[in-house]
């Protein structure tokens, strides 16, 4: 039966041609501005780690203060170097890390390349098992590395590639800002997207970060950090210097923690609880704690990782979608209401109103399937284009995968199917004497 | 003409016209708000920097190692030596940021030190008394940084200015009495710098955390000794090519070990175009999608006019027998479309204001200004104008005998 409807449906497309491709060109555009869009805003608004999102927490604490314009919702989103030591030094999570970017030049030991700059992120050894980091050869620095401040670090495969011709580097010596460091380990290709560790610098999107080095060291040899540094909650000016910088109330330190179960949460939100009160009776805070403690994807939806521009474009353009949908009714219910006389015929001669109605969705199917089918082509064209229309870093994430191209088609189809409910039931409803008589 | 007539005639297509209006209304709310979006976002674009933009190049400069204060000094001005040597070159200076550029400084400005919070936010750019020539900066009040206010600052010191030029956007807001220079102000924590000068504009860096406040910068006149420096060139009009090649290999020349990046020069317009990729492509992305949604819905109307013109040719020749003119029925066909319009905006332009008002809510738009709505609904109704002509066209040309023959 099925491919008698094909063959119905194939006929009344070659009847009236130019309002097939009409209706084919009008479905696939609108599926494709959707999948597009849509492509563009699953790649942004995804979990960066879903096996262990749910156990890994950001801790804020207030150092702003009210009259800083600090509220319950509104709190600095980064640490003072104080804080920060002091939470890591009291190792209440399983594991921690604080985190800071940092950037550098390395300087090539060939004598042929010239320096070149290279960007990364000084942290604790826990940083490379919390976040699940796959090492290509060697693998993270010791928990002594960090304690005894050791000049070493971990390198991205890229780069290893570029210094090192991709050979296993581990226990060679590499030149950063002039100062010497032992390669650990290499990370694999390992690019996490958002960056969620580091979304509160605005970094959330871009290229694999080129190298680690421990936060100790990195804060022994004075690198400063490559992000944000906020002084808003200093009430005087900020002593001169290094020191006078590492003991001030700017916020430029994040800081993780992995809390394996809500009995851990719970502790830890106590213990932060606790931390700040502490620093309120010490006189440091002249105000009651405040602290929260914020899971991975709490945490992006809190720093607004997902750009507006990608949720503002996806609404238009499945609002475009609707009325691609709205205009495919419209065609359907004009070409078929010009066949009522055909269609009475085929009443008269026994079909039943269940079979006509089946038969004109499978026409609408057809034009969903040819409709996904160009929409797809016009997907593909559209993911080339998406550098043009968003930030670079962010459309070279969007990529036509399996998933999509299921999907396109899918949308396609149901679309289509939607748009030919209508006009198959007025179809089925089309009485066989009257068309019959006004023949 | 008669519009008894044809709302009997469109009553008899219920589900075709209700589909119509319903596809004007959906396009006037999203064509209305799509070019809503594309004007905001051009006006983004187009708003001066206050830079002489044909004319200045950035240079960004990170050196090795880290040199001592003594040593980037001695290193800063041996480069803007080389660099004021270098052949159409006119002017040039060292800087924190520039604007429109990526990263930048900021500090709330008070009245006093004790003053609680800030009275506006700004933008810090260092400088000395070459940068207003280098960037063609506009001075309208006071007088420029001489040779002898410019001091050195290391990267971690407190920023303490004792004079500083702010933007006249600045000064309206600070002192809304128009008389901003000689008066003193708060930088962040600093003790009162005083006003001396004041400059028609100058933009803060890109990204969106200073769109409230994007003209309100504050000019430092401190050299800022840090390992990384962005420099501001001025060439003559056509010499940027000339002027980038002989810069690099002077700078490089004169001291090899420094990291300056294939995307570290940039004339002016790269640097604009980078700000606002986003912007750009959201106006572009919106303009088509107006336009292809304007199209799709002509061809709608096309398509549905003219099933219904074969519908309706049996009537159309007893009306031409019994005497209507070509006119009367091209009329016809154009007054029905204009009453289906006429409901599709009615209701479009209340879906037009939710649209808006769902987007002011979840992502902090503009409200929109009823102009729009009233020039889509002007597009809107020509547009359907215009779509049914055809159809109306063909439907007029048809014979009286027509009235005679069976389908």
């Amino acid at each position: 039966m099925l491919g008698y409807y094909v063959q119905l449906a194939v006929h009344s497309f070659r009847r009236s041609p130019g309002l097939t491709a009409l209706m084919v060109i009008i479905m696939a555009v609108g599926v494709a501005a959707s999948m597009t869009t849509y492509a563009v805003f699953r790649a942004v608004s995804g979990n960066p780690l879903p096996d262990r999102s749910a156990q890994l927490f950001v801790p804020q604490i207030d150092n702003l203060g009210p009259q800083n314009g600090a509220t319950r919702a509104n709190l600095p989103d980064a640490l003072t170097y104080i804080d920060a030591m002091a939470l890591m030094r009291a190792h209440a999570a399983s594991r921690q890390t604080a985190i800071y970017p940092i950037a550098g030049n390395v300087v090539p030991q060939d004598g042929v390349h010239r320096p070149f700059a290279v960007t990364g992120y000084a942290a604790y050894t826990d940083f490379f098992s919390m976040f699940e980091a796959p090492f290509e050869y060697g693998g993270a620095w010791s928990d002594g590395d960090d304690r005894a401040r050791a000049n070493v670090i971990v390198i991205s495969s890229q780069l290893n590639r570029q210094l090192f011709g991709g050979a296993n580097s581990v226990g060679k010596n590499l030149d950063l800002d002039g100062r010497d460091y032992r390669v650990v380990g290499v990370v694999d290709r390992w690019n996490p997207q958002p960056r969620f560790y580091d979304v509160n610098n605005g970094y959330g999107f871009g290229d694999a970060p080129d190298v680690y080095l421990p936060f100790t060291r990195a804060v022994d040899v004075h690198m400063g950090s490559n992000g944000n540094n906020n002084c808003s909650a200093s009430s005087k000016p900020v002593a001169p210097g290094w020191d006078g910088w590492l003991q001030s109330e700017c916020v430029w330190v994040s800081l993780w923690v992995a809390l394996p179960d809500a009995a851990a949460v719970q502790r830890y939100r106590e213990f932060l609880g606790d931390y700040a009160s502490a620093q309120q009776r010490s006189g440091r805070f002249q105000w009651a704690a405040n602290v929260r403690l914020s899971g991975m994807m709490d945490w992006l939806d809190h720093e607004g990782v997902v750009p507006p521009e990608t949720k503002v474009s996806m609404l238009v353009a499945f609002g475009f979608l609707l009325v691609c949908l709205v205009n495919t009714v419209g065609l359907l219910l004009a070409k078929i209401m010009r066949r009522a006389g055909e269609i009475g015929v085929r009443r008269a001669l026994g079909a039943s109103r269940a079979e006509i109605y089946r038969q004109f969705i499978a026409e609408a199917a057809i034009v969903g399937v040819a409709g996904g089918a160009l929409g797809l082509a016009l997907t593909a064209m559209g993911m080339l284009g998406t550098d043009l229309l968003f930030d670079p870093d962010i459309a070279k994430l969007a990529h036509l995968t399996a998933s999509l191209i299921g999907m396109t088609l899918l949308v396609a189809v149901t679309a289509a199917v939607m748009a030919g409910i209508y006009p198959a039931w007025r179809a089925a409803r089309v009485q066989p004497s009257w068309q019959l008589k006004s023949q | 003409m008669q519009i008894r007539p044809i709302i009997s005639a469109l009553w008899h297509h219920k589900s075709g016209t209700v589909l119509i209006v319903l596809q004007i209304a959906l396009t006037l709310a999203i064509v209305c708000n799509a070019l809503f979006i594309v004007h905001q976002r051009v006006t983004r674009m187009s708003r001066p920097s206050g830079v002489d933009e044909a004319q200045v190049l950035v240079i960004r400069n990170q050196w090795i190692g880290d040199p001592t204060q003594q040593q980037a000094r001695a290193l800063m001005s041996s480069d803007l030596e080389t660099l004021r040597r270098v052949p159409g070159v006119v002017d040039v200076y060292a800087s924190n940021g520039y604007p429109l550029g990526t990263d930048g400084w900021s500090k709330g400005v008070r009245y006093t030190m004790d003053q609680k919070s800030a009275a506006s936010p700004t933008a810090i750019y260092f400088a000395d008394e070459h940068a207003l020539a280098t960037l063609g900066l506009k001075l309208v009040a006071g007088r420029n940084f001489r040779a002898n206010d410019i001091g050195d600052m290391a990267p971690r010191d407190s920023l303490m200015p004792r004079v500083i030029i702010i933007t006249k956007a600045l000064a309206d807001k600070l002192f809304p009495d128009g008389h901003a220079v000689g008066r003193q102000v708060c930088i962040g924590n600093a003790p009162p710098s005083t006003i001396v000068g004041v400059v028609e504009r100058m933009q803060t860096w890109s990204g969106s955390f200073s769109d409230a406040w994007v003209e309100r910068s504050t000019l430092v006149p401190f050299r800022l000794l840090a390992s990384s420096t962005a420099y501001l060139v001025r060439v003559q009009p056509g010499a940027s090519q000339d002027v980038v090649r002989a810069a690099l290999r002077g700078l490089f020349a004169a001291n090899p070990l420094r990291v300056i990046g294939a995307k570290d020069v940039q004339a002016y317009d790269q640097v604009r175009a980078s700000a606002y990729r986003s912007d750009r492509g959201m106006a572009i992305l919106m303009g088509v999608i107006c336009l292809v949604l304007l199209a799709t819905t002509a061809a709608g109307i096309v398509g549905l006019t003219s099933f219904w013109v074969g519908q309706r040719r049996k009537h159309i020749g007893v009306r031409r027998a019994l005497g209507a003119t070509k006119n009367d029925i091209l009329r016809y066909f154009c007054t029905e479309n204009l009453l289906i319009s006429v409901g599709g905006v009615i209701i479009g332009a209340q879906l037009t204001v939710a649209l808006n008002a769902l987007l002011v809510h979840r992502f902090e738009m503009q409200r929109l200004s009823l102009t729009y709505v009233a020039v889509g609904i002007v597009v809107v109704l020509l547009l359907g104008q215009c779509a049914v002509l055809v159809p109306a066209w063909r439907a007029s040309r048809l014979p009286p005998v027509e009235a005679t023959r069976s389908v």
